[in-house]
């Protein structure tokens, strides 16, 4: 290197670190899954929330999609003691750890906050016999081979089902569940009335709710959320309470200060105006939480995944 | 005649300066991404949702469309000229398609998948705009018996119509079957022949599969022979649109390539791909040459680029009507739509619709302008084939490359493209048909989810094949495919 673009890097360096000392981050966002879905869609707000509003800069995205994410938590456990890269991860991955039997698992690396996330609704078609949760379960009691369509299985809507079918009293090795490899497919089955009801995210329904050719019949809140006229399983006597939430970690082996770097920019972003306008255009639901909260909060949430797994039989 | 002035309103959103240049680097850019094997449309407009955050929806909108519709045209560009189709939905094009180029008529070949993409693009276009919330409504009462029965029937026609002799179609066929069972199992979250490795976990990327037997060990096998064959230089045919009796022989295969696709493109799970198998097969029975199928019968180009183009149409009517995705690139428009904060579905129609019939609109004028833009290049494309082979083949091992590793940026996914790169070429030499396999890794897994989930309906009863008379007049239509032929046979052999 000559002393020409030596003095260059060193002024470059000088001139970016002089405003704030926040604006030194720069930081990776991993997508542990193909660019579209929704953790890449949480990764790329939160790249353009961050550069936005300076609170890191630069930020970038990169995918590494695969086997429910656990790919990218495998690569992430390798990047020991990076204190400038993230993943988005949430309630799907902690099922796929198990399902997948994967070598690494949240407990491994570090967890910084959980952001956003998404209830689940259970709709039936307009034309359905069942008009409120309590028919369904009645019907269901009567009748274990009910079919159920969801997404893949032990997916949050899988998860969903099972937690439903403790509640209202069904054997849940023989609850009959369809799952479907998209949203899009679940949607066309309740539509054609090919299955007695449908689960997912309220997203995936909301239109078809609003116009009249769906029934929700409860949705996994605890409590009635705005704008969502629905009422929660809670209120119908049957006790779930499940969101699909998603959050960010980073490696393991960081620093306290890294850690505490890390969480004091995602309250940063969570605290922005620009955060909030996007969960709102986004229809994301705010579950904030961060540092030791959240530490707790996936510990008990692995625990409960299991549980709920091992009920509909997917893992021994 | 509502649909008639919303149209007309649709026109003047999408005719503004502005709005026609965003279609143009969508057409454009979509071509491009149609030409490279293994980067789809679907990846493009993922990558560029961030980027087009900032855009009014509407021009966004009509750029993304721009993009499917021309990922749909240029797909068939690489499949004719290199036998390395740049989509699923382009597989079969490069049965006839590559031969015609080989006896000098690329440019021909190219030219009727050009016409025929348009006019099936415009037909289904046309059906869109004005019978789209009826076709939703039907579609999806299609029972999963019947999209199986869809499918057995076309493994039936076409292992019996590739290859020197069924057995060989059918070993091609089990092969790729075979290769459709790695991964998580859907139904029960089980994983199967994953060897324990988590990159086996979704399964191989049906893309992967493609580009290694038909890239990679075609590359291979050209390389093995390079010094035996004595290179036979590829005459471009002087003339390079097409003849009167091209017109002729096109006409038909475009209409019914049209009539098969669209209703596929509209039914949940089902896709491009099928529709464009079927159109082959039936063109190869209507032909009145029917000894020109495997040589270069441009029937076999003309009846599946149609079908491919209006399935592209059929996609968008359950996703605007329903917000129903049925394909990847249908998924990632509906991400698209989510990322506006707009839903699609029945109210889209009421609450947006100035976004929706600008979008329709600009569908009419990009296929305008992707014919524009394929038809003159035609010649120009083809002109690739005068290339010397040693070159024209390592391009294609670097851009087969570059494209698989886009998938999921692993190297591990390339040394899954080296293995079927083998197989591929141990195919060749051994003069097994390749794209029995490539359809049976991608129809295979759907044939079973769908299979499944019929007997998940019934509770595990075999009669729901039986009770809907959709499902029983295909699987008739499978037995008699596969008795017909062998009764006539038999009848002819007695008769000599």
């Amino acid at each position: 290197m000559n002393v020409k673009t030596a003095a260059l890097a060193l002024s470059a360096l000088l001139s970016t670190a002089a405003p704030a000392a926040a604006q030194n981050l720069n930081l990776r966002v991993m997508a542990p899954a193909s660019p579209g879905g929704g953790w890449d869609q949480t990764s790329r707000a939160i790249q353009t929330v961050m550069q936005d509003e300076g609170i890191a800069k630069p930020v970038q995205v990169f995918n590494v999609p695969g086997a429910g994410g656990t790919i990218g938590l495998a690569q992430l456990y390798n990047s020991k003691g990076d204190g400038n890269l993230l993943m988005t991860m949430g309630l799907v991955m902690v099922g796929a750890i198990q399902t997948n039997s994967s070598k690494v698992d949240l407990s491994r690396v570090t967890p910084i906050a959980r952001l956003t996330g998404e209830y689940e609704v259970i709709v039936v078609p307009a034309s359905s016999p069942y008009k409120t949760l309590g028919d369904l379960a009645t019907a269901w009691k009567a009748n274990n081979a009910l079919a159920f369509a969801g997404g893949s299985a032990g997916g949050t809507d899988h998860m969903l089902v099972g937690l439903f079918a403790k509640a209202a009293g069904v054997d849940t090795k023989k609850m009959n569940y369809v799952p479907f490899s998209g949203g899009g497919e679940t949607l066309a089955a309740v539509l054609g009335n090919q299955v007695a009801a449908g689960v997912a995210g309220y997203g995936e329904f909301e239109a078809q709710i609003k116009a009249g050719k769906l029934r929700a019949l409860g949705i996994s809140a605890p409590r009635a959320q705005a704008g969502i006229p629905v009422p929660t399983m809670k209120s119908q006597g049957f006790n779930v309470d499940l969101a699909n939430w998603r959050g960010i970690v980073a490696p393991p082996g960081i620093s306290g200060s890294q850690k505490a770097t890390l969480v004091a920019a995602m309250d940063k972003l969570h605290a922005s105006k620009a955060w909030k306008d996007t969960l709102k255009t986004r229809n994301w639901t705010d579950l904030y939480m961060s540092g030791s909260k959240f530490d707790v909060f996936l510990k008990l949430e692995a625990v409960r995944t299991r549980e709920i797994l091992k009920d509909i039989g997917l893992v021994k | 005649m509502e649909a008639v002035t919303s149209l007309l309103a649709g026109f003047e959103t999408a005719l503004t300066p502005m709005n026609l240049l965003w279609a143009l680097i969508g057409v454009t850019l979509g071509t491009l991404v149609g030409v490279l094997p293994g980067i789809g449309p679907a990846l493009t407009v993922a990558l560029l949702l961030p980027v087009t955050a900032k855009l009014p929806p509407v021009s966004a909108f009509i750029m993304f469309a721009g993009i499917y519709y021309g990922g749909m045209f240029g797909g068939s560009t690489t499949s004719i000229l290199l036998n390395t189709p740049g989509e699923s939905s382009s597989i079969i094009t490069a049965l006839e398609g590559n031969k015609m180029a080989r006896r000098g008529r690329a440019a021909a070949a190219l030219a009727t998948a050009a016409i025929g993409s348009f006019v099936a693009g415009t037909i289904g276009t046309v059906l869109l705009t004005f019978a789209a919330p009826a076709i939703a409504e039907v579609a999806v009462q299609i029972p999963p018996s019947a999209k199986f029965a869809l499918i057995m029937l076309a493994f039936v026609t076409i292992s019996a119509t590739f290859g020197s002799s069924p057995l060989r179609g059918l070993i091609s066929l089990f092969f790729g079957l075979t290769i459709g069972l790695i991964g998580t199992d859907l139904q029960s979250g089980q994983a199967r022949f994953t060897l324990g490795r988590p990159e086996l976990l979704d399964g191989i990327e049906f893309v992967t599969v493609v580009i290694g037997l038909f890239a990679v060990g075609e590359t291979l096998y050209v390389a093995s022979r390079l010094r035996k064959d004595k290179a036979s230089v590829i005459k471009l045919d002087g003339n390079a649109s097409m003849t009167r009796d091209d017109w002729r022989r096109s006409w038909k295969p475009w209409l019914r390539g049209t009539a098969l696709g669209f209703p596929f493109g509209a039914v949940p799970a089902g896709g491009a791909e099928i529709p464009t198998f079927l159109s082959y097969t039936l063109e190869r029975k209507l032909s009145r040459h029917p000894e020109e199928f495997g040589k270069g019968a441009i029937e076999g180009v003309a009846g599946p680029e149609a079908a491919n183009n209006a399935s592209a149409a059929g996609v968008l009517v359950p996703l605007l009507t329903l917000g129903l995705p049925t394909s990847a690139t249908a998924a990632i428009l509906l991400a698209a739509f989510q990322q506006y904060g707009l839903q699609p579905g029945p109210l889209l129609f009421v609450t947006n619709a100035d976004l929706v019939w600008g979008l329709i609109a600009s569908l009419y004028i990009g296929n305008v302008m992707l014919l524009a833009l394929n038809l003159p290049l035609a010649p120009v494309w083809a002109r690739l084939l005068l290339i010397p082979r040693p070159f024209l083949y390592a391009g294609i091992l670097v851009f087969s490359t570059v494209g698989v590793y886009s998938l999921n940026n692993s190297v591990f996914d390339l040394i899954l493209l080296a293995i079927f790169g083998v197989i591929g070429y141990g195919m060749r030499r051994f003069d097994f048909p390749v794209t029995p396999a490539i359809i049976g890794v991608i129809l295979g897994p759907v044939a079973e989810s769908q299979f499944r989930t019929a007997l998940q309906q019934s509770n595990g009863n075999p009669a729901i094949f039986v009770q809907s008379p959709l499902t029983v007049f295909i699987l008739l239509t499978v037995l008699a495919a596969l008795v017909v032929p062998a009764v006539l046979k038999a009848r002819a052999s007695r008769r000599g």
